[in-house]
């Protein structure tokens, strides 16, 4: 694969062409934090803590770097003060949907919740990562989104899970690893349904009081 | 019919329907599109029918069934040509006297024809100020077509154009003409349409495809669905001349399930073109293959973004996708796709046939051609309005749709749908073109324009738009899911009198992440309703919050009912008409009103007779006087 030279915080880089901004950076050493990217998955665009200013003057613009892709003469900027204030943002609208994002993170963009947000407290962020994993590396559909706008949750269909889930993940909810919040888990995963009875269509998943989020976070490389 | 296999076969049958057409016999056009349908023109076009065989005049008058003819606001309507004469508001039963009076003696009935506000009657529709004004390129054919009668679009040059380029242009001229004409889409963006083509057609791929986004979603917008009821093969000719132009063999039009008698046309009207050759494979016999298929949205707003509409068409949900790569690179089935809006391609065949100079000669530096808008909210003649680009929107408003209703005074007009922005009085003198309406903070859109008077709150329109876009939004993006539930929390809280000091502020920083680090369109335009409300009507905001006063009394938390005293002359009206027993009085003594029973429902207000106008709203600082 042919290289590109690309410019990040200006530093010089030189990258494998057809990398996006977010792999070329973190391939350099250089730090922009995520919520719903996985190496494993293809990128998905949904968190945008990715987000970075690209060109200069009056041509600047703010890209989600998990998907742009890198070109010959690329200048990039991951920290501006508008970047990291609009992190601060997000990461202050999704503390009222996960009251325990990892600290560090939060000290970094020094983001607080608001009283005047009001709160909805699913400890989902609807990031996607079971669902992706679930489809592009298990090739189950055991997982999927319902709903849109601010009713969208992730469901687990249990029909598809006594199907495959015992064959797809033998040793167990290998999705349970890719959430970062620890919210997941369903009285349905991987259950066969007894003889005659039927299974809802959709059940949302639920919050599980015994993940130590913070453990599973370190399991997955967000802290 | 008979196959076309050249373009003189095209030429020889339009000749022969012109010569079995003349053009001095009476012809009536009635409206018969969704909106008349709704005041029943149906039953006004079949006493029409009986009528007029019972006088024996079938053959003196040829009744045509016509979509939209924009004058919504007084259907059903009629016009009787070649005189011209308009009737509105037709009910079944004025169908005798218009076939007694003016069809068989060409008597006018006056208690039929327009008459303006200040009383001034029109015989003809070209004198009414609504059309005088206009400048009906795309939309004008539309009331003298049948959409489910071919022959009638044929005997307009209907394919005329599609015939000048598959019979004497190169795909290449084709393109260049629609890029020297300057061609901007007319479903949001105002991307020039020219240069779309081109991507597509440069393109790596063998299989390419052009899409019709008729997803037309905007609350209150209506003129795409009205193009293709009433005029379906001027959007099929226009996609089958970029088809030649790009280098594609297939199309998909995309429309709402919701538009039951747009799709009827639609697939009426791809019926007809495949019997007449127009369709398939060797297109009038130049080589060209050309296929259509019809794909209906499932009711999804944000499926009329070019992605979350490719995505939907390839199955799956209609979700957004990343747009770094454009879709006319890669788009339906990651094959290079163009994505036009209706109104986008009805301009084609009009800028084949008239050329490139007439076209630019209509409209501003940078936008070229006319726009349909529709008009609608406190303005006296709502309807779909064609105007050429740059007509000030004093003019839209005032010249074409009467001004504001009851005499009440102008406050803001809401341009763009739902993700558009609130332009106020002082900007009335704006030319409407897609760059002084980004540059004011609001878009072109899709075409809608909300009239608001001084009885609208504008903290109120703002959370209105967000609870629209709350729902709409597809929920994949943090900004745009998060920034909206939170900001029309805000503005909820505002509204009923929760508001406090630095809430305007936090409105503003969550408005300007969304508006910048949203995934797609949808997102990023959706604060534009609170930073433009915002931005013009800063007061209004104020008052809500520091003074817990909504100036318009619209928030129903903020206002209170009040009876002046020295006004009610206890006519017993509103006591008699409160449902839940408020008021009190005795017969001629002023009465008065129990705030603690009040459910604020406006009834009071409302029957409070005008020459008494006894009972008020009050707000912040008033009600405690």
């Amino acid at each position: 694969m042919s290289q590109v030279n690309v410019t990040i915080n200006g530093e010089q880089i030189q990258a494998e062409k057809g990398l996006t901004i977010l792999e070329a950076a973190r391939g350099a050493g250089i730090y922009i934090p995520t919520l719903c990217h996985h190496e494993q998955l293809e990128s998905y665009g949904s968190c945008r803590l990715c987000v970075v200013e690209i060109g200069a003057g009056e041509r600047k613009k703010i890209v989600a770097s998990c998907l742009y892709h890198i070109s010959e003469g690329l200048v990039v900027e991951t920290e501006t003060e508008k970047i990291n204030g609009f992190r601060r943002t997000i990461l202050n609208l999704l503390m009222h949907r996960w009251d325990n994002i990892p600290a560090a993170l939060l000290e970094k963009y020094a983001a607080k919740s608001n009283d005047r947000f009001i709160d909805n407290m699913t400890y989902c962020i609807l990031c996607g990562l079971c669902v992706r994993y679930c489809h592009e590396v298990k090739g189950a559909n055991v997982l999927g989104f319902i709903g849109r706008g601010t009713i969208r949750q992730v469901v687990i269909f249990p029909n598809q899970s006594a199907k495959h889930c015992a064959t797809s993940c033998p040793d167990g909810m290998e999705c349970l690893n890719f959430c970062p919040t620890g919210v997941i888990s369903s009285q349905y995963y991987g259950k066969r349904p007894a003889d005659g009875q039927t299974l809802p269509h959709a059940h949302p998943i639920c919050i599980n009081e015994d993940i130590n989020i913070l453990e599973v976070l370190e399991r997955v490389g967000y802290v | 019919m008979a196959r076309l296999n050249s373009v003189s076969d095209l030429d020889a049958l339009r000749k022969d329907i012109l010569s079995r057409r003349d053009p001095k016999k009476t012809k009536v056009s009635v409206c018969s599109g969704t909106g008349c349908r709704a005041y029943d023109s149906e039953k006004v076009i079949e006493s029409l029918k009986s009528g007029l065989n019972t006088h024996g005049l079938n053959d003196k008058v040829d009744l045509v069934t016509t979509g939209c003819h924009g004058f919504c606001e007084l259907g059903p309507v009629m016009v009787i040509y070649p005189e011209g004469i308009a009737y509105f508001k037709i009910k079944p039963d004025d169908v005798d006297e218009i076939i007694t009076g003016t069809l068989s003696q060409g008597k006018v009935v006056d208690r039929l024809l327009y008459v303006d506000q200040e009383g001034n009657v029109q015989v003809k529709e070209h004198d009414i100020p609504f059309y005088k004004h206009q400048n009906r390129v795309v939309f004008g054919n539309n009331q003298l077509i049948d959409p489910e009668n071919i022959d009638d679009y044929l005997a307009l040059d209907g394919y005329q154009a599609l015939a000048t380029c598959l019979g004497s242009m190169s795909p290449e001229e084709v393109l260049e003409t629609v890029k020297k004409a300057n061609l901007r889409g007319r479903g949001g963006g105002g991307f020039p349409a020219g240069q779309k083509w081109e991507a597509t057609r440069n393109a790596p791929g063998d299989v390419k495809y052009v899409i019709v986004n008729a997803d037309e979603g905007d609350p209150g917008a209506y003129m795409d669905r009205s193009i293709l009821e009433g005029n379906p093969h001027s959007v099929l000719e226009g996609m089958l001349i970029g088809a030649y132009a790009i280098g594609c063999q297939k199309g998909f039009i995309y429309i709402r399930q919701e538009y039951p008698l747009a799709v009827e046309h639609l697939d009426r009207a791809i019926e007809q073109m495949r019997e007449l050759g127009l369709l398939g494979d060797n297109i009038l016999g130049t080589g060209f293959d050309f296929e259509i298929s019809v794909h209906r949205g499932a009711g999804a707003f944000v499926s009329g973004e070019s992605s979350a509409l490719m995505s939907s068409i390839e199955g799956k949900v209609g979700e957004p996708r990343p747009k770094y790569i454009r879709t006319s690179i890669s788009g339906v089935h990651g094959c290079p796709s163009d994505l036009n809006n209706v109104e986008t391609w009805a301009n084609v065949p009009v800028i084949i046939n008239k050329g490139v100079d007439w076209f630019t000669a209509i409209g501003t530096e940078g936008s070229k051609g006319t726009k349909i808008f529709s008009l609608v909210g406190k303005v006296n003649n709502t309807g779909l309005v064609e105007v050429p680009m740059g007509m000030k929107l004093h003019d839209i408003i005032f010249k074409i749709g009467g001004g504001i209703r009851d005499g009440k005074k102008f406050k803001a007009v809401q341009t763009g749908g739902p993700s558009g922005g609130v332009i106020p009085e002082n900007m009335l003198d704006l030319p409407v073109d897609f760059d002084a309406l980004d540059k004011v903070g609001s878009m072109m859109g899709s075409g809608g324009m909300i009239v608001m008077d001084e009885e609208t709150c504008m903290v109120d329109v703002a959370k209105y738009f967000l609870e629209f876009l709350a729902d709409e939004s597809c929920g994949k993006c943090v900004p745009c899911r998060e920034g909206i539930t939170q900001m029309l929390h805000i503005l909820k809280m505002i509204c009923a009198g929760e508001g406090q000091p630095g809430d305007l502020e936090l409105l503003e920083e969550v408005a300007a992440m969304t508006k910048e680090c949203s995934l797609c369109a949808l997102g990023q335009s959706a604060p534009n309703p609170v930073l433009s409300s915002l931005r013009y009507f800063q007061a209004e905001y104020e008052a809500h919050v520091n003074d817990k006063c909504c100036p318009a009394h619209v928030c129903k938390d903020l206002i209170t009912y009040h009876i002046d005293p020295a006004k009610c002359k206890g006519c017993g009206k509103c006591l008699r008409n409160c449902a839940v027993g408020a008021i009190s009085g005795t017969k001629k003594e002023p009465h008065i009103i129990d705030l603690d029973k009040c459910t604020k429902c406006d009834t009071c207000f409302m029957v409070c007779p005008p020459k008494f106008s006894a009972v008020t709203k009050l707000s912040g600082k008033e009600s405690i006087a």
